[in-house]
């Protein structure tokens, strides 16, 4: 940990930036309120109105602080106002879209790998798919899903979430299938292995430490496409849709706790998996990438 | 595993597959007589790019012109400069990366409806999101990138009593290149998505993302469909564009000499 230093250092000086933006860019509203109202307005006027406007253009650090802290600990957990209740929607998708994006990815891997011809046909599109903004295609998941008879907003939303998700995970497992070298394969043909043999036990125990490494990649891609989504798909529930709701009612301190939120949310998140990903390498071997 | 793709191969496999999904899809459509509002046939897709043209490109203008390429030059630009001063202090630099790292990772889309709320509806803030987006990876990308230098190349330069600037030119800039085209091939992709959601919190009466929220709400799916196929397509364009600069600017690397 000899970061720690460094990075304390970099985050509070971005917070004392984050002040002094706040102060300049809420400064311009409260002269014009003074203006309107014909009195001057001091520096510690100023200082202290620009530090707590109801709707800020830019809010104080504090203020996102205890507007968090508002909508998590003081809101019941079950009221549609809690960071906490709506974080869970977001993280149901998440992790519905993490799953759907693994089995897919390690499946497309696995027959990429296995089959010459599904490695030509397969591996292209795979890109392409990535390339392909998934925004634009939103709608039409959402009404096509409605159409196969979903009924909820959850599974389109998990598919936009494995769209992005799978991807990680379906590059690293190929790379993972395809790392035995040649001496291990021809030592399996010496023995007489078959086809399934050399999968089941050379390359799929090979590929784990690559699918481990993909994890904490494919959470995050997870959790931006649930975001994503809950923008894109006009969600009434979810971080996502608490961004779309403060944007539509003009409440700023309702868009930055929501944006406050997804951040911690990911940040949880990818620790989770980093940590899950450290104690699975050590539990078989160490064996580091 | 044991003979080695053919050109033809490459091109032909992958082109068949999509044609059949195409078949499949048109012949489906027709078969079980699915609703036009739901899925249109690709047939009536290709005829409503046909007869929409100048609708369509007035919104690739506005989307991918305006806002997502200036906002990729300048987030790509600020990534770039700030990549390189951060890189002369090793205390700001093990700071910053991780820092970086984790924004990287963040919904930084989110940001959309607030830059909305500060530019306005026109490009302008959808190049401001776009610019955001792709700041962090750049930077992430660009920081490895600076640092992809061995101890033995940089002694040579010190040998050749280089000063920082010239071994930053000469060496270290052309070894973070290959850094740079991948953090681009992510921020082509991300720019596009940026412009487009930002498009949903407000835009002028043009823009695909405009476009497709519009026309979804009108149920005319075959427009929503045409503005797919243009952004489907100017992604794998940029990709590519992207791709093709870097086989030929980098082609002493491994990488690309396959």
């Amino acid at each position: 940990m000899k970061n720690i230093l460094p990075i304390v250092t970099i985050v509070l000086a971005l917070i004392v930036i984050w002040y002094g933006a706040a102060f300049k860019m809420n400064s311009t509203w409260t002269y014009d309120q003074a203006a309107r109202a014909g009195t001057e307005v001091t520096f510690s006027d100023l200082l202290s109105d620009t530090m707590q406007q109801s709707r800020p253009l830019l809010p104080a650090p504090h203020q996102i602080a205890s507007e968090l802290w508002n909508t998590t600990v003081e809101k019941k957990i079950t009221s549609k106002r809690s960071m906490v209740y709506q974080g869970m929607i977001t993280l149901k998708t998440t992790l519905l879209g993490f799953v759907f994006g693994i089995v897919i990815g390690v499946a497309l891997a696995t027959v990429i790998v296995l089959s010459r011809v599904g490695r030509l046909t397969l591996m292209p599109w795979a890109i392409i798919s990535q390339t392909i903004p998934i925004v634009a295609l939103a709608p039409i998941i959402v009404v096509l899903s409605n159409a196969v008879g979903t009924g909820t907003l959850m599974v389109p939303k998990a598919i936009i979430a494995a769209y992005l998700s799978f991807y990680p995970v379906l590059v690293s497992m190929v790379k993972g299938l395809t790392s035995p070298d040649q001496m291990q394969l021809d030592l399996l043909r010496t023995y007489g292995a078959r086809q399934s043999d050399v999968f089941w036990k050379l390359r799929l125990p090979s590929s784990m430490p690559y699918f481990f490494a993909s994890l904490k990649v494919a959470v995050a891609a997870s959790f931006v496409g649930a975001v994503v989504a809950e923008l894109s798909t006009s969600a009434i529930s979810g971080l996502g849709a608490r961004m779309l709701i403060g944007s539509q009612f003009g409440e700023p301190m309702i868009m930055w706790a929501a944006l406050f939120a997804a951040a911690i949310l990911a940040g949880l998140l990818i620790f989770l998996v980093g940590s899950f990903e450290k104690a699975a390498r050590h539990l078989m071997g160490g064996r580091a990438l | 595993m044991s003979r080695l793709d053919t050109r033809a191969e490459q091109v032909l496999w992958p082109l068949g597959f999509g044609v059949l999904v195409l078949a499949l899809w048109e012949f489906g459509v027709r078969l079980f007589g699915v609703s036009p509002a739901i899925l249109p046939p690709p047939s009536a897709i290709l005829a409503a790019i046909l007869s929409s043209g100048p609708t369509l490109w007035e919104d690739w203008v506005q989307t991918v012109v305006k806002g997502a390429l200036n906002g990729l030059w300048m987030g790509t630009l600020a990534a770039l400069i700030l990549a390189v001063i951060i890189d002369r202090f090793v205390f700001l630099k093990r700071g910053l990366l991780p820092v970086a790292n984790f924004f990287a990772a963040l919904p930084i889309v989110g940001l959309a409806p607030i830059m909305v709320m500060w530019f306005g509806f026109d490009w302008h803030s959808k190049a401001a999101v776009v610019a955001v987006m792709v700041f962090f990876p750049m930077l992430v990308n660009m920081l490895g990138g600076l640092a992809a230098v061995d101890t033995m190349q940089r002694d040579l330069m010190r040998t050749y009593a280089a000063s920082h600037t010239q071994t930053l030119l000469k060496l270290r800039g052309p070894a973070a290149l290959p850094f740079l085209f991948n953090g681009l091939k992510i921020a082509t992709s991300l720019a596009l998505i940026g412009a487009i959601v930002a498009e949903y919190f407000g835009s002028p009466i043009r823009g695909m993302g405009f476009r497709i929220s519009t026309e979804m709400g009108r149920l005319a799916t075959d427009m929503v469909w045409a503005e797919i196929v243009v952004s489907a397509v100017t992604g794998t364009a940029l990709y590519g564009i992207v791709s093709a600069i870097e086989k030929r600017v980098t082609f002493w690397h491994p990488s690309q000499r396959g």
